[in-house]
């Protein structure tokens, strides 16, 4: 494999060719236009809440992972923050949600406390599994959290059958779950989306078009230049979004969670967007080009939304600095109260392997 | 009063679940319309419909996703695989999704993976298998493999009723080879829906089963009056004297017939059936090892890794003080399953080899 990309040639031709460059083109668009919306002023506000509070809390455990404090590894959704605020804000309270590691902000519209995350990352004893897993790998169905795996795919099948429960018992749920570019490589990607679409589940699937697998540009995973073009193979809709503008991602969310609420079946959500760190925060990404980062920069999700609230006349930038203000003080007293939680009791680990 | 096969107390078991339980469900791939390649789910979409009766595509991790998402929104899936070789397909589910969930998040799995295992039948390398091995190393599973007819059918309830994630190993050696009465049924049997859909029951015309079950027969004192089998529990097949042999499935009648030429020797075997490979009951196989002394573990797998190598590993670290002798294994050698008769054969354990390994293992 090495040997047949040692000419220079096929590999300028390979460059020039990549999905990582097409996800490029598409940040050359006018950076600050974003979709028409139904939501109200306040609704936006919650959105850009949402989604301030998701990089800043990112941020602040960014610290604590410095500080040696996170025992395993962090994960960022930097730069994707809109598509998971937006696809989660357009859940009713009666769906499901699977997400991924880069879905923070699905979760903590949700409901999920800055907190929770918190002890998850330090292993605390007071974390949502107790200190047996770690990050964002939590679930609760109170709240309609299913919690992942790390292998990618797994939980299409999983949240197809949380579908097809729902409808058995007339529920009125929708699924909603996540996948990356990486992700759509995987046997269960195939096999679930497959498997939704002949049993016409109400399952939306939004695939985060970020770039990177890790360090595997997205070339390296397919031949084609959009994902949603992989909804022709199970006879489903499928869409791409701009997955910088949390306005897009949400009303063509919306979209979607109707039309399977409506037993109109499955929808496969391509959202271009970008991944703005390493794959986790020991990785400098080094193998992403300086510009590509620049350009994407520019598409900031958040600074986006801000401009577009400015401009609207929905905020001032005194208002927005004010809800900044307001997650930094919320932030802190969350971290005291995680740090103050004891690391659970080595008796622990051996408890709870079967349910009684 | 009626004699049901294995295969049929399986159906029976499956039939009663889904007529007193409505979260209970089957998925898998022709269990609808056809009834399963063994019929055991025939006449079933009939009765409870294609939401409750789900055909799906060739798509085993599929099918066991969608399993593990519904029984966590409360509902019993129960899936089949066609042939149980087929399990591998879902591996990552199984074993990193449903098996540690409930020690991850406390979230429970409820749902059961059921199939035809096991060799004899000339199904060569891929329909042949006995996958345990592959799931005891798994935390949060449980695996049962009946060996008699009351034990198909009780375990089958209980696994339904179970919280966990089980995995049912039917021998399909032994789907029409046994037949006994059923313990009890709670509930009558899917005779009458089964022939009035005039689907063929299994091994013919009069395969379906009969609602004349009756309580107390043989086997029930053990299992109770409602025939469930508790998981877990090992079942003293046979009572002796000299040596004990540990087995499961269809190689506990292997262990049996061979008591019975042994006996003839003035050999007294002791026969346990483990009943649950996983967790298993170490006490019941503690109390063997203590009572003869000497022990011989048969399995139908492979010999590297197996379950029978646990069963040994634990009987010399807690029973050794007891042992006249070493504990041996009997198992399949570690090829594949050959498809020639005669070299299945040469492949599978069986009475003449059984009986010299528990003469040599007598001689200590």
């Amino acid at each position: 494999m090495a040997k047949s990309n040692t000419g220079k040639g096929s590999a300028r031709r390979a460059a020039a060719a990549t999905p990582a460059a097409a996800v490029a083109e598409a940040a050359e668009a006018p950076p600050d236009r974003l979709a028409p919306t139904e939501l109200s002023a306040a609704q936006q506000l919650e959105l850009y809440r949402f989604m301030k509070l998701n990089r800043m809390l990112e941020e602040r455990l960014g610290n604590l992972y410095r500080q040696g404090k996170v025992v395993g590894g962090l994960y960022s959704s930097r730069g994707q923050e809109a598509t998971s605020v937006g696809s989660a804000y357009a859940l009713a309270p009666q769906d499901f949600m699977g997400p991924l590691i880069r879905n923070l902000g699905s979760m903590l519209v949700r409901g999920v406390k800055p907190r929770e995350v918190m002890m998850q990352y330090m292993a605390k004893g007071g974390s949502p599994t107790g200190g047996k897993d770690g990050n964002t790998h939590f679930g609760d169905l109170s709240r309609g959290l299913v919690a992942p795996i790390s292998m990618l795919g797994a939980l299409i099948p999983v949240m197809a059958g949380v579908a097809l429960a729902g409808r058995m018992q007339g529920r009125d749920l929708v699924a909603l779950t996540y996948i990356g570019d990486g992700g759509t490589s995987t046997g269960d990607f195939h096999e679930g989306l497959n498997l939704a679409a002949v049993l016409g589940v109400p399952l939306v699937v939004i695939a985060e078009h970020n770039g990177y697998a890790y360090s595997t540009p997205t070339s390296r995973q397919m031949r084609i230049k959009d994902i949603a073009a992989r909804a022709a193979a199970y006879g489903i809709p499928g869409e791409i979004v701009d997955g910088n503008d949390v306005l897009a991602v949400h009303a063509v969310t919306k979209r979607a969670v109707e039309r399977a609420r409506a037993g109109g079946g499955p929808t496969l959500i391509e959202s271009k967007t970008f991944r703005m760190k390493g794959h986790a925060e020991h990785d400098d990404a080094g193998y992403v080009p300086p510009e590509l980062f620049e350009r994407w920069r520019r598409r900031d999700p958040i600074e986006r939304f801000e401009r577009h609230l400015a401009a609207g006349g929905l905020a001032t930038a005194e208002e927005l600095a004010r809800v900044a203000v307001a997650i930094d003080a919320e932030l802190v007293a969350e971290m005291d109260y995680a740090l103050a939680s004891p690391m659970p009791p080595p008796e622990r680990a051996l408890a709870g392997v079967y349910a009684t | 009063m009626s004699v049901v096969t294995y295969l049929e107390a399986i159906r029976q078991a499956l039939w009663e679940e889904m007529e007193s339980d409505p979260r209970v469900f089957l998925l898998g791939q022709d269990v609808g319309t056809y009834g399963g390649p063994f019929r055991v789910t025939a006449g079933m979409l009939d009765r409870f419909g294609p939401e409750r009766v789900i055909d799906t595509p060739i798509s085993e991790s599929a099918m066991v996703g969608a399993a593990i998402g519904a029984a966590m929104l409360g509902m019993r899936p129960v899936v089949e695989m066609q042939f149980i070789d087929f399990i591998s397909c879902a591996f990552n589910q199984i074993v990193n999704f449903a098996g540690p969930n409930h020690y991850r998040w406390a979230q429970q799995v409820p749902l059961v993976i059921r199939g035809p295992a096991g060799g004899n039948v000339h199904g060569s390398a891929f329909h042949s298998q006995n996958p345990e091995s592959y799931f005891q190393h798994t935390p949060g599973l449980k695996i049962v493999a009946p060996a008699t007819v009351a034990d198909a059918y009780g375990l089958l309830k209980a696994a339904i009723r179970d919280p966990n994630p089980v995995l049912y190993f039917e021998h399909k050696y032994l789907y029409r080879r046994i037949k006994e009465e059923l313990p009890a049924a709670a509930k009558p049997g899917p005779a009458a829906e089964g022939s009035a859909a005039g689907l063929p029951g299994p091994g013919g015309a009069e395969g379906a089963v009969g609602e004349g079950v009756m309580a107390g027969a043989a086997g029930a004192a053990a299992t109770g009056g409602d025939g469930l089998v508790p998981l877990g529990k090992a079942r003293l097949a046979r009572r002796g004297r000299d040596l004990s042999v540990i087995s499961y499935g269809a190689m506990l009648h292997v262990a049996l017939e061979a008591a019975e030429r042994l006996a003839a020797e003035g050999i007294d075997l002791e026969v346990l059936d483990l009943r649950t490979v996983k967790p298993l009951d170490e006490e019941a196989i503690l109390a063997t090892v203590r009572k003869t002394n000497r022990v011989l573990v048969l399995t139908e797998e492979q010999l590297s890794g197996s379950v029978a190598g646990e069963v040994a590993a634990r009987i010399a670290e807690r029973g050794f003080a007891w042992l006249d002798g070493p504990v041996h294994r009997l198992c399949c050698p570690d090829t594949p399953v050959p498809y020639s008769p005669t070299l299945e054969e040469a492949y599978l354990p069986n009475v003449d080899t059984l009986v010299a390994r528990v003469r040599e293992l007598a001689s200590y």
